[in-house]
């Protein structure tokens, strides 16, 4: 697959603090790259400069082989973008706002169609000032979307938006990149990257900490699979300290939580046979990519 | 220029109930309100055998200009900015300076329709001659109403927030009105004020206006100052302006 989204060695400072730290990634054609992150770690910024947005310090960044910056007319041609915060002129309604970013474009994409698959069609008349918050963000994304471009940006895509509305606008995007459309995602929802991201960077404190598959991300995690139960009669610590590939250990109420690995369960249970002792609600499952995101950025402690 | 982005900001102006009416009714209205005072509508010695009413047009048209420049304007632009409009038009093929020249075609475009109302008023109502110096006076409006622009571009690149150009409009807004001869018409003011006020904008405009109506050519003097003024505005708007 050609890269279509090239990042090398990023930077960029913002009174002399480094909000991008040299940032190197590449999106390849037809995938959903999420970028994941706490807030502040440089997500935004990134993207950004992937949308000629910001000039960045140091480093390249190329989209299709151009410059945002230098290139930007041909840039906004085939990239689309949604961003975190930004408004449209309060009087103007839904159906305007999409007609005139529809002229922008060279071949723009039907609105009609794209109105309807983001349940906007019945506030085609209504005014922006007048939307609710989940309203303004399916505008904006239908605005992304309206030039038909090779490229999505969406930073933010369904914040603000009720459970129902998520997952129609996911489904939306997973159409968007069936087509064949790269899409560039930042997010700080889990369920949201593990359900569309084909790969994930996770970029903490202006840095890439690690870029996988999400079930790659949760399989390089400690602690990738949790073990709990309630045992028939105590166990010895030692006993549970001793575990292989052991994570963590957790006590509370009389039941005991670890994380590892499939070692580690193979382990457990030999454990408890050994001792007669009888696992009351046994549970075990996989962690979330929540688990893993946690553990990649966790502050290091002191 | 994008004419979609035009024809959407001209629309977007129809919906703003304020505007239209100070922008565009306003000075007119005004006119109408003096005209209607007889006092107004007799010849009067001091002004050179001029009845007040038909020194009051070149005001009112000018009023229309200071209304859009440095009231109307700088909150539109202030105010895409603020919204971040003008970051999300970024991000788009079109620039977002388009959407600022749009704003001022709009805004100059209705302030010059807001002249011609009130000449027409004037000339139909309380028969205030059209100007005789027809060119001289298309000429000197035409500057006038650039400088005004210029001016409102200023007050906008200066105000972070609308608030802000709301203030510094307001705080603009009387001396202008004051130079183009609201309370005292320019040729009536003593002679030293005159000649401060003849280097103002608004005041050079009202007396190149006020020639031309009467049929002489405006005076390069008058014209050279408005020019001066809207370049040099224009230059701070440029270096001063920020897209977000």
């Amino acid at each position: 697959m050609p890269t279509v989204i090239e990042v090398t060695d990023l930077r960029k400072s913002y009174g002399g603090r480094a909000v991008v730290d040299g940032v190197s990634l590449a999106v390849e054609e037809g995938e959903i790259f999420g970028i994941l992150g706490p807030n502040g770690a440089g997500k935004t910024t990134t993207v950004e400069c992937v949308e000629g947005l910001r000039v960045p310090d140091a480093g390249r960044v190329r989209v299709a082989g151009l410059d945002p910056v230098a290139d930007h007319e041909k840039v906004a041609r085939l990239l689309g973008a949604q961003l975190q915060q930004s408004e449209l002129q309060p009087k103007l309604t839904v159906r305007e706002a999409l007609e005139l970013y529809a002229s922008f474009y060279p071949g723009p994409l039907d609105w009609a169609p794209l109105a309807e698959r983001l349940g906007l069609t019945g506030k085609l008349a209504t005014r922006f000032g007048r939307l609710s918050g989940g309203q303004r963000q399916r505008l904006f994304i239908a605005l992304a979307l309206i030039g038909n471009p090779r490229v999505v940006v969406l930073d933010e895509l369904t914040t603000g938006l009720d459970p129902r509305a998520r997952r129609d606008t996911w489904k939306l995007i997973e159409d968007v990149r069936d087509r064949g459309v790269t899409v560039l995602l930042v997010t700080h929802f889990m369920e949201e990257a593990q359900r569309l991201c084909d790969r994930i960077a996770v970029i903490d404190k202006g840095r890439v900490a690690a870029l996988d598959t999400p079930a790659g991300l949760i399989r390089r995690s400690a602690g990738a699979t949790v073990i709990s139960f309630t045992p028939s009669e105590p166990l010895d610590d030692h006993d549970l300290v001793a575990l292989p590939a052991l994570a963590s250990v957790e006590r509370k109420d009389g039941r005991i939580t670890l994380s590892g690995t499939d070692e580690t369960v193979n382990a457990v249970i030999t454990l408890l046979a050994r001792n007669h002792v009888t696992a009351h609600q046994l549970r075990v499952v996989d962690a979330t990519l929540d688990d893993a995101f946690l553990d990649l950025t966790k502050e290091e402690a002191a | 220029m994008n004419t979609a982005v035009l024809r959407t900001e001209f629309r977007l102006f129809g919906r703003e109930p304020g505007a239209v009416f100070w922008v565009f009714l306003f000075p007119t209205l005004l006119l109408v309100i003096l005209g209607s005072i007889p006092s107004f509508r007799e010849a009067d010695q001091s002004l050179g055998g001029l009845r007040p009413i038909d020194a009051y047009v070149p005001v009112a048209v000018l009023i229309a200009l200071i209304m859009s420049g440095v009231q109307t304007l700088p909150q539109a632009l202030t105010g895409h900015r603020e919204r971040g409009i003008l970051r999300r038009m970024r991000l788009t093929p079109v620039r977002p300076a388009a959407l600022l020249s749009a704003q001022m075609v709009v805004q100059g475009t209705v302030a010059l329709g807001s002249a011609l109302l009130a000449l027409v008023v004037g000339r139909l109502a309380f028969g205030v001659r059209l100007p005789k110096q027809s060119g001289g006076y298309l000429l000197a409006l035409l500057l006038a109403a650039a400088a005004a622009l210029a001016l409102g571009s200023v007050v906008s690149a200066l105000s972070r927030t609308t608030k802000i150009a709301g203030a510094i409009g307001s705080a603009v807004f009387f001396p202008m009105m004051f130079c183009a001869g609201v309370w005292i018409p320019v040729r009536e003011m003593p002679h030293a004020m005159a000649r401060v006020v003849q280097l103002t904008p608004f005041g050079a405009a009202a007396r190149a206006l006020d020639r031309a109506a009467a049929g002489q050519w405006p005076g390069w003097e008058h014209l050279g100052v408005l020019a001066l003024w809207t370049a040099l505005l224009t230059a701070g708007a440029a270096r001063w302006f920020r897209w977000e």
